[in-house]
């Protein structure tokens, strides 16, 4: 069941000419930063050899380029998330989904895995083209996978948020803005707090992918993303569970 | 029953004895007891109880505004009644919500369609959504679109099909697991008079294999199709009895309209006097 309704979602995005568009100018973004990094790191390597311990590519593209994909899936997720049950509501397809056979953890993990893996599938191509450079030089794997691991814990926090966001409303916009502020919101209060020990850091999702993108696997920053998607998931939940009890 | 109205003979004329569900299917499909639900202060259904037998068509009768929909919604599990039970085919539809549901097919008030997939994709997905085993789906897919009509359109978007055609579908998702109970929220409305012709005919034919609850404010829908009406005002159930019997209620057989709307007014006439003493008492 939470199958499903994971492929109904991604059916509809694929469905739709806009997504079509948006997937590939993102692809055309993506390889045109690859390429402009790339070849600053082309043109600074001479100068980089010559020093005693020079960063690799991995350091000087990969890792920039990791954080510029997660800064780009902060306002980007919300755009997608905002359809996931506002536009249901707006619809009124919510009542087949009420009616079925069916648990509302199953809607929510339906949806919230469905929009996980679009945006796994849109992204994808990130970690191919950094691949890519294996053909002419040794990449750093273990800050490759830090990189991908905290990505994708990233992007999950981002769907959870954005998920819960569009079940509190029944537009659409109003749940794109919301999610958007939210995590805008986090960032900011993130890189605005100067003291190293405040709090903004401690719950700022992209705050805590800073470690994964430099190649710390730290098990707390992994346990916060498992904990705020679970939160957010849990919160959902408990909303679509309330659309029966208050109407 | 049904063969009063219609002349022909409904295939299942004699109630069955009652069975257990590890038996036979039961008789009773649905029984809804007691339920009440507020809004807010609000208190929009009082004490609504109603069963259903198999192979009979039941309509919801009422003006707007008198808690047809909300009633449906909470017969389906969409909404929870703040007490009451419900039961679908002897199961619990508030504590095995899941089994029960399996039994319901539900059209609401707008069609809940997915207006940008093609009518065979959104079919399937309700069927899978249903519990449709997988090797039978396409069965139980073409078997509905058969019987609603939807041959000629399954490759198309649901958004490029008339209104008609878009109820098709919204019956079709509703009926496409040959559930026990199908509860329809006003069918017709905004129907062409071809239109509301076809889909009559469809309920008709609907309710010789299972049970049929529908609302509807036409009273002209509940003469041609109902075995049995219910009249709903004000959240209540105030009269209840067969499609015959209202017509010739006070004794002037065929008058149904001067019934409904005596049978109505002389409610809201004595609704009106108690809270007068309501208010005087305090």
């Amino acid at each position: 069941m939470i199958r499903l309704i994971a492929m109904r979602e991604l059916r509809s995005l694929f469905t739709l000419p806009s997504t079509w568009l948006i997937f590939a100018a993102l692809q055309f973004v993506f390889a045109w930063f690859f390429l402009a990094r790339l070849e600053a790191f082309l043109e600074v390597q001479p100068q980089l050899a010559q020093l005693a311990n020079p960063p690799g590519v991995t350091i000087t593209v990969a890792a920039p380029m990791f954080q510029t994909i997660a800064l780009l899936l902060m306002m980007l997720t919300p755009m997608y998330t905002m359809r996931l049950i506002a536009e249901e509501r707006r619809n009124q397809t919510l009542p087949l989904l009420l009616s079925a056979p069916l648990a509302e953890r199953d809607i929510v993990l339906g949806k919230f895995l469905g929009m996980l893996a679009f945006l796994v599938a849109l992204s994808a191509s990130v970690p191919l083209m950094l691949y890519s450079l294996a053909l002419g030089t040794s990449l750093d794997h273990g800050l490759m996978l830090a990189n991908l691991i905290g990505l994708l814990l990233l992007t999950a926090s981002f769907v959870a948020l954005g998920l819960y966001v569009s079940a509190l409303t029944a537009q659409p916009v109003i749940a794109a803005i919301g999610a958007l502020a939210a995590l805008v919101g986090l960032w900011l209060a993130d890189i605005g707090a100067s003291a190293p020990d405040s709090p903004w850091h401690a719950i700022s999702p992209l705050g805590r992918f800073q470690n994964f993108n430099a190649g710390l696997l730290d098990s707390s920053d992994a346990l916060f993303f498992v904990l705020f998607t679970g939160v957010f998931l849990l919160l959902t939940i408990r909303r679509l569970h309330n659309n029966r009890t208050y109407g | 029953m049904r063969a009063h109205i219609l002349g022909y003979i409904s295939p299942h004329p004699q109630p069955r004895p009652f069975s257990t569900l590890s038996d036979t299917a039961p008789e009773i499909t649905l029984s809804a007891r007691k339920l009440m639900r507020r809004f807010g202060n609000l208190q929009i259904i009082h004490d609504v109880s109603l069963t259903l037998r198999r192979g009979e068509v039941l309509g919801l009768l009422g003006h707007n505004g008198a808690g047809k929909s909300t009633t449906m919604q909470m017969l389906t599990g969409c909404l929870l009644p703040d007490s009451g039970d419900i039961e679908v085919c002897g199961i619990d539809l508030l504590r095995q919500p899941i089994l029960a549901k399996r039994h319901l097919g539900y059209l609401p008030e707008t069609p809940p369609l997915y207006r940008e997939l093609r009518v065979d994709d959104y079919l399937t997905f309700a069927a899978r959504l249903r519990g449709i085993e997988n090797g039978k789906v396409a069965a139980a897919v073409a078997q509905a679109k058969r019987r609603c009509g939807l041959d000629a359109v399954g490759g198309k978007i649901i958004a490029t099909l008339s209104k008609g055609y878009q109820q098709r579908v919204g019956i079709a998702q509703a009926i496409v697991h040959n559930p026990e109970v199908v509860v329809l929220d006003e069918p017709t409305v905004g129907l062409d008079p071809a239109q509301i012709r076809d889909i009559r005919a469809l309920i008709r034919e609907l309710g010789d294999g299972s049970s049929v609850i529908l609302s509807t404010h036409l009273l002209g829908e509940v003469e041609s199709l109902c075995d049995r009406v219910e009249i709903m005002q004000q959240g209540r159930l105030i009269y209840g009895d067969t499609t015959a019997a209202l017509s010739s209620h006070g004794g002037e057989p065929g008058r149904l309209e001067e019934n409904f709307i005596r049978i109505t007014e002389r409610e809201t006439a004595a609704a009106a006097e108690v809270h007068t003493i309501a208010e005087s008492d305090k």
